[in-house]
């Protein structure tokens, strides 16, 4: 029991580290994109529990919000728009696939190999030795620097969402 | 060795990325390529959070708001192309779309 509490953060990182690769796994092959949108839920908000070990706690709330809530209810709402019965007709994977699968497992190799031996002293040092940041995620951290020090690029997100949103309807209208 | 640095998210963040770009190039069905484009961004938030922890600074945290605002954005516009897309086409392959084949 006292090991479990030591090793809590290690523990939960490698749980929800493991569910979300399987989840994403599940999101790049399953045939019904339904349990493709479900599988991505899942992502996110395992993601969301490792942004907490980060003390990104307002992130983690925000990654729940928009991408578990706005995001994901975006997708459900297409795919039930959108006839599934047509779906076994297409073809799941393109030609190129084997090609990119061995591309993508190489990538994961050469970038793993680096961040393992080239990183792994100053990162590890620096993580462990780090002061780890007695406010830092805390949201009024946050609120204040996106408001005070970042307010320019606020404002310019706002305009970038309201042309995504006239953008989505004129596309989604019927002529 | 059971303390997480910040190489464990690296490694994380890169195979949700990897994954993700295997879901881009090798998928077929619209919605799934455009699932995959979520997790390629949500991997990158990882790496942002993890290097924001790292530095106990907290830009990294705010890029990732943004990140986050312009996948919405995205999701939303992607989302409307393929509505447009399926009443033209009643498919979501995304052999069919052709129109612009020389």
């Amino acid at each position: 029991m006292e090991a479990l509490v030591a090793h809590g953060p290690a523990i939960l990182f490698y749980v929800f580290a493991a569910l979300a690769v399987v989840s994403a796994l599940g999101v790049v092959t399953l045939r019904n994109p339904m349990y493709g949108a479900i599988c991505l839920l899942m992502t996110f908000l395992s993601v969301a529990v490792l942004f907490l070990l980060r003390q990104a706690e307002f992130l983690a709330m925000v990654q729940i919000f928009v991408y578990g809530g706005g995001i994901m209810v975006l997708f459900l709402f297409v795919i039930m728009l959108i006839n599934l019965h047509r779906l076994p007709d297409i073809k799941m994977f393109a030609g190129q696939s084997p090609v990119v699968a061995v591309f993508a497992v190489v990538l994961i190799g050469f970038f793993g190999y680096v961040f393992l031996h080239a990183q792994l002293g100053t990162v590890a040092a620096h993580a462990a030795g780090a002061p780890a940041g007695q406010s830092l995620g805390n949201p009024q951290d946050v609120a204040m620097s996106l408001y005070r020090d970042n307010l320019l690029p606020f404002e310019i997100a706002s305009l970038f969402l309201l042309v995504a949103m006239i953008g989505a309807v004129v596309l989604g209208r019927r002529q | 060795m059971l303390e997480v640095t910040t190489t464990h998210y690296l490694v994380l963040s890169f195979v949700l990325f990897a994954i993700g770009l295997f879901g881009i190039a090798a998928r077929k069905n619209m919605i799934t390529v455009l699932m995959s484009i979520e997790l390629v961004l949500n991997s990158v938030n990882i790496n942002l959070i993890a290097f924001s922890f790292q530095h106990s600074d907290l830009t990294g945290q705010i890029f990732a708001i943004f990140t986050i605002t312009v996948a919405a954005g995205e999701a939303a516009v992607g989302l409307g192309i393929l509505i447009a897309y399926f009443r033209l086409r009643e498919s979501t392959s995304l052999d069919q779309a052709t129109d612009l084949n020389g």
